[in-house]
Formats: structure tokens, sequence, C-alpha cells
């Protein structure tokens, strides 16, 4: 009888659980709606394959930052990285210095070194993520800007402006790495022992560690993830924008802790799903591409954006609260 | 009690849906002046969400409560805190960082009483007679942080008694402290009962109950079952009451023999909290750890699974010295260590049973670093059956279960990553008596299994009931190991006491 209440009382909250994780989703679907009723623009071959496109980037880091917040970190140093890498790879990536894969593997192993940087300073000091990954934002960002010696990086070669400029079978490259990124690590996250364990630190270290679970390897992992997909996205903007710039990326973290946030990825941790990040970040590009089509100007865009995030934590909040009272 | 025996509150008829489930079904209540009511029930019985209805946390869907002879209706926490009425919460609510006197006068700083600025002078004058009042030998002017337990919850009666509380209500009051200071809190409680105030009482101890409690009333299932003079209800009605059947004996038969040493403590220490420490524990056998709060218990267990290091000494498994420097060692060690601490150390509440189960034990159900669903599945199904886990099922969320069932599900993920000693550290520390009795057996299981224990309890009946051997602790020093037959009540409590 006991365990009769229980299991009703549990099967509701689960429900409510529910909704609240396709909350996002129909958000996403009821704003597609509206702007294709409002603007016939909207709805177009054309016009997605420029929203896709455009999310790519914020996608990647937003896929990054999500293992992290899982584990309750946070990453700050996203947009830093973005220019690190992209300035490393333009810098190889000049017409008939190296075969394309050099600059791609540089820039690579270059976000992957600065993520495990972060990781090693956070694991071996206890000095919370958010300071340590504010110091390495800043240290990037000068990082980026003496390899640069403070220039653009231009006369880039063909090949290597593919990556972000190309379309194979008509899908834009940019696509392409979206989908593989997500389809891995979603992978990764919900089918690999280390994204179990990545929700095991994230919902309660303590508990993690008396599990036998190596918490600060797992830590390293997910920033040193986070870092080599902020190379990625990088390689992508440089290619795309067929220059390395070392002011590239700024505040790109925010963009993508929002996508992760208003995916449903909580920022106190144990929680978070990819579905939901690629959903977020979706949703961030159509609400920029639709606002964009109706001529409203970025300012308002950024007012409407914040509110967005905002908006989608309080839903979340009562979502939660509805179902405990 | 003798003098007054009027009725200070009265409950009729209360009752509260969830979601259209019934939490409490016409449940009364009937407390008089001056005397201590315990109310009692198993975990999900409704005692929580009565006691939140009486302090005004959640709204009633039907009944009446009358305090003084008036009718509460529609109030709002700090209402019902004014008319007289507070609670002691389990899980004590204080700001660490503020002194006692500024814990006990929180949001009441700048009332009439006080000049309009914050006068810490004043409200340390007050705060000063309200700690000579209970009899706690603090400075008003202290952090709370620097208090034990026990002393926060007397600043939290001194508290209550500053609101001039007519009824307090203490929820499982002495889940976190020593027997001594569970004295002395006995004997505050009696003040407050010659003063005429009124105090509902939950517990699971049974002992406490019958020690303090001048009426019991027993709910189930969110209904109201009876109300008993506590001299007129014997220990076996009550479980009766409580649980709907009759459990006959609160410890089940050992039937297990004793094996070769598994686990060898030798002089083990650690600066300022545990000095020379030395047993050993034979596969089958369950050895006990006794002793007050403070005494180094949970010290101990932490250190032998590596969540501590320890100064000097050694640990040896099975006749070799083994070098733990992490919970991972100590479990591929064959160590398991179920945590009194079950939310903070125990379970990750947002994974699911499953999840949890099989969290010590994952690599088993992987293959390049895939997991392995249908295997890992298995063992977890497995385990939930074994231990009778009650929940909706294995992907429902640790959470949502039961004290008793979040234990087990602890207990399962330790168990499965086939443990040859099992260290349990308050293992029934608030969980209701039959999932009590379930542990109980479990752990005659595991003796019978090969496996070692060591049980570490604050519960001296626990403690006896279960131990073949016990050491008994005092500040860090270990005063006694005393055999089965040797152990009684009065010799640990002296050997506990001996400094």
């Amino acid at each position: 009888m006991n365990n009769y209440f229980t299991q009703l009382g549990n099967s509701t909250k689960q429900r409510a659980r529910g909704m609240g994780q396709y909350g996002i989703f129909i958000a996403f679907v009821v704003i597609c709606l509206i702007l294709s009723l409002i603007t016939p623009k909207f709805l177009t071959v054309s016009n997605w394959t420029i929203i896709v496109t455009q999310v790519s980037i914020n996608a990647l880091l937003a896929f990054g930052v999500t293992f992290v917040i899982i584990t309750g970190g946070i990453d700050l140093s996203l947009g830093s990285m973005v220019a690190v890498t992209g300035i490393v790879a333009s810098l190889l990536a000049h017409p008939d210095d190296y075969p394309v894969i050099v600059p791609v593997l540089a820039g690579l192993l270059a976000g992957v070194f600065m993520g495990a940087f972060n990781g090693t300073i956070i694991t071996k000091s206890k000095v919370p993520p958010f300071i340590v990954t504010l110091g390495t934002m800043t240290i990037g960002r000068g990082l980026a800007l003496i390899l640069s010696k403070g220039r653009p990086v231009s006369n880039l070669s063909d090949s290597f402006n593919f990556i972000g400029g190309g379309s194979i079978f008509g899908v834009p490259f940019p696509i392409i790495v979206l989908i593989v990124a997500f389809v891995v690590c979603s992978v990764v996250l919900k089918k690999t022992i280390l994204g179990r364990y990545i929700y095991a630190v994230g919902g309660n270290e303590q508990a993690a560690k008396a599990s036998g679970i190596r918490v600060n390897k797992v830590k390293m992992a997910v920033y040193t993830i986070c870092g080599g997909l902020a190379a990625l996205a990088g390689i992508l903007l440089t290619s795309r924008i067929t220059t390395g710039q070392p002011n590239a990326g700024a505040s790109f973290e925010l963009d993508a802790i929002a996508a992760a946030i208003i995916g449903g990825t909580s920022t106190s941790g144990g929680t978070g799903t990819m579905t939901g990040t690629l959903i977020g970040a979706l949703l961030i590009g159509v609400i920029s591409n639709g606002l964009d089509l109706l001529n409203v100007t970025s300012y308002y865009q950024q007012v409407v954006m914040g509110a967005i995030i905002i908006g989608a934590v309080v839903l979340d909040g009562w979502n939660q609260s509805a179902a405990q009272r | 009690m003798t003098l007054h025996s009027d009725s200070i509150l009265q409950v009729h008829g209360l009752s509260k849906s969830f979601s259209g489930v019934k939490a409490l079904d016409e449940v009364q209540l009937n407390l008089r002046r001056g005397e201590v009511h315990a109310l009692m029930g198993e975990n999900g019985a409704g005692k929580s969400t009565f006691m939140k209805i009486l302090i005004g946390l959640l709204t009633p869907d039907d009944g009446e409560i009358l305090f003084e002879g008036n009718v509460l209706k529609n109030n709002d926490v700090n209402n019902i805190l004014k008319q007289g009425i507070s609670m002691i919460h389990q899980e004590i609510l204080i700001v660490p960082e503020l002194t006692v006197a500024q814990n006990i006068f929180l949001g009441r700083e700048s009332t009439q009483w006080f000049s309009s600025w914050l006068n810490d002078r004043d409200i340390n004058q007050q705060a000063e007679t309200l700690l000579q009042q209970i009899g706690l030998e603090v400075s008003p002017k202290t952090k709370m942080k620097y208090l034990s337990v026990a002393e926060m919850q007397m600043v939290e009666i001194a508290k209550a008694i500053s609101n001039n509380a007519k009824v307090i209500i203490m929820d499982e009051p002495t889940s976190a402290i020593s027997d001594k200071e569970v004295a002395t809190l006995f004997t505050i409680i009696k003040d407050l009962k010659a003063k005429g105030v009124s105090v509902i009482y939950i517990s699971h101890k049974m002992d406490e109950i019958y020690q303090i409690a001048d009426t019991i009333t027993v709910l189930r299932d969110g209904k109201y079952i009876g109300t008993k003079s506590a001299a007129e209800l014997d220990r076996k009605s009550l479980i009766t009451m409580m649980v709907g059947r009759e459990i006959n004996t609160l410890f089940p038969e050992k039937s297990s023999s004793k094996g070769e040493v598994v686990l060898s403590v030798k002089n083990l220490s650690q600066r300022g909290k545990f000095d020379n420490i030395s047993f050993d524990v034979h596969a089958g056998e369950v050895v006990g750890i006794a002793g007050l709060m403070g005494a180094g218990r949970t010290e101990i267990a932490r250190a032998i699974f590596g969540l501590d290091t320890f100064s000097s000494g050694e640990i040896v498994l099975k006749g070799h010295k083994i070098n733990i420097k992490s919970p991972r060692d100590a479990i591929k060690n064959g160590i398991g260590y179920v945590s009194e601490d079950r939310k903070g150390v125990g379970f990750i509440p947002a994974l699911s049973v499953k999840h949890n189960i099989t969290l010590a034990s994952l690599s088993n159900h992987t293959k390049w670093g895939m997991i392995q669903d249908k295997s890992e599945s298995a063992v977890a199904t497995q385990m939930i059956n074994d231990l009778k886990i009650k929940a909706s099922g294995m992907d429902q969320k640790v959470t949502h279960l039961s004290g008793g069932n979040q234990q087990k599900v602890v207990i399962g993920k330790v168990l499965l990553a086939t443990p040859e000693i099992v260290i349990l550290d308050e293992p029934t520390r608030g969980i209701d008596i039959g999932a009590k009795f379930e542990i109980y057996k479990l752990i005659n299981e595991l003796t019978i299994k090969g496996i070692a224990v060591l049980v570490i309890s604050s519960e001296l009946p626990e403690i006896l009931g279960m131990s073949d051997r016990i050491v008994v602790l005092s500040k860090g020093k270990q005063t006694a190991l005393l055999s089965k037959e040797e152990a009684t009540q009065e010799t640990i409590m002296k050997y506990a006491m001996q400094h």
C-alpha cells in the first residue's frame, strides 16, 4: 500500500518532468510555425541551409560545454580557444605550405591542449572552474594576438577554405561536421561508461568518488573534449571567413552556454542531453534568423535572446517545482 | 502532565492529496498542554505532510485545526510561528556564518522589541538568558558553524522558546546526536513540559519514545490508526499498529559460521581523530563499532575505505598488507562501504535505480567503453529482486524512493562490486522499522555467504542485536573489544564514556 502511494506520486512527477523536456521542443516548433506564417522566406531549403550552417559553430561549442556543465563545471574560455585554434590552423594553411590535414590537426591539437590545461588546473588546484576558465579566457586571447602578431592571417589555401565554405552533394560541409559531432557526442554521453560517469560526477561528486570513479580523470576528459570541439569550431569559422582573426569568437562562450541551458542542461550539474542542446542552439539560430527576415535590428534581437534564456530556465523551474509539490 | 490536561491543539478530519493520491486521509490528533506526544509511523505514513500542514507549509484539502480553541485557517508560516507553533527540523536550518544569538533572532532583529538598528548587545543578552534556561554552555557570540549538531539543535530549541512556542514539533531530533546529548535533550524536553509547552515528537527509535512520550499516535498509509497512552501500549502492539502486521523478533537469528580473518586493522591512527586502533574481522562475522558522537567511528571507516588518509598503522586484507589511496583502490581490494551520509556520499539522486546500482561495477558491463545495456539491466534487475527494492521500475530516479529503499540501492551498488568485507555505517539511520528488519536480514545473508561485515551504529540495541564482537571507542581510543557474551548496553556505555 505504502509502495502504491509512492509509485503513483512518482509517475506523475516523471510525467511532469518529461513535459519539461518536450517543452523546449514544442516551443521550437511553435516559433518555427509562427515564423513560416509571417514570412514566406522562412520555410525554404535555402534559408534553412543558412540557419544550420550558421548554427553549426555555436552548436559544436555548446556540445562541448554541455559535457562540462553536466559535471557541474563551466568553460568560459571557449571563445578564446576558437581564436587560438583558428590562428594556429591559419598560420599553417597558406597555399603550397602543407597538405590541409596539417593545419587541421595542429588546430585540433591546440584546442585539446588548451582544454587539457583547463582540466589540469581545475583538478589539481581545486580553484572553481569559473575562475580558472576566466583566466584561460584572457590568456587564450593574448596567445591569439601574440601568434598572429595582432594581425589577421589571410591568404589561405582553397582546400582549407573548403572546410567552412564547401559542400558535398549540395550539403554544406559545416552541416556534415555538425551532424557527425552530434551523433558522436550523443553516443558518448548516453552509451559509454565515460558518459555515465559524467552524469555521476555532476549528480553527486562524493558519491561518485565513493563508487570508485576517478573524478579528476572524468573532469580532465570533459575539459579536453570541450577544447577539441572548440578547435573544430575555430577551424570551421576560420575557413568560412577565409582568415584567421585573433579577435574571432569573442563572447561565443555565452551563446554556447545559453544553448545548453535553453536545452535543459542544469547549471548545478547532473542533467542535460545533447538533443536538448542541439535544439537550444537551433532555437537561438531560428530566432535570430526570423528577426533578421522581419528586419528587426540586432539591438532588439539581443533583448529578445536574453529574455528567452531567462524564460527557458524559469519555465523549467516551474515545471520542476510543480512536479514536486 | 497532572496539572494541565486540557487540549491545546485539536485536529479533525485532515486530508491532503497530491495529484489525486491521498497522502493524508481524515487524520486526527488531540494534543494536550504540557504533554510529549509521539507521532509514529513508517516512512510514507504521512507524518511529514501532517507536520508541514501544521506549520503552514502546506494547505490541507479538508479538515479543521483548532489551536487554543480557535480555528487555524489559511495561515502562512510566519503567522503560525507567531501564534506559538515551532518546528525543529530534522535537517537543521541555520546560517553558519552568523552567531548563535543572530541565528536565534534571525528575521526578528528589528521588531518593536528592539531598536530599528541592529542591536547585537541586546540580542546577545537575551540569547544568554535563553541559553542558560536550556543549559547550553556556549557564548551567544560564537559563530554557529563552530557548534556540534547537538548544540545547533539546542539553539533551535532556544529559538522556539524565544518565539513563545506553545507547541514544539521535533522531527527525528536524535538522528545525529550521541546518547549523552540525547540525555541532555530529554532534560530540556522535561523542562519544557513542566512549563506547559507541548511537544510533538517524531522518531523511529522505540527506546526514546518510551523514555519521553506520554501519548502515542500512530499513522499508517496516511490514515489515523489510533492514539494510546505510552504506559498502556507495549512495543509489540505499537509495531503492529505501525506496520499492520506482527514482527516477532527485531533481530533475525544468525546462522553463519566464523571463517578466516578477512580484514585486519593494525595500530591505525589519524592525528586528532583516532589513535592506535586494532581489530580483526573474520569471514561470516559481524563486528560492531560502538561509541559516542565524535569517538572516531566514521573516521575509521572512511580511512579503511580510502576516503580519508591515516597517519600510521596498517590495513591487512587476507594476510596481505594493502595500500589504499582512494575508494577505487579499496573497491578493487574487495572492500565495500555504505556511508552514514546516504544523500551526501551514498547515491546519485538524478540517476535511476539501475544506474546507481551498477555505478561501482560498471566496467564489468562495457565493451570498448560502450555500456552493454542488456547485461547491465540484467544484473540490476537481479539485485532489485534480491534486495526487494520497491520502485516503480529500474529507471525510476533514486531521489523519489523512500529512505529504506534508497539505502538498499546503495547496498546493492556496494554488493555488485563483489566485496569480501562490507562496512555499514549507520545502515538503518532514518529508515522505518520494516525496512530496518530487512536490512538486518540482509546483513545475515551476507555473513552466510562468507562476507565479513563491520557495522557502525549509534543505536546500542542494533549493535548488540547484530554483532558477534564489539569494538568500543571513546574519544578516538579503543577502550574495549567485547564478545557477544560480555556485551550489554551498560558495559558498552561504561567503555564508551571512559576517557
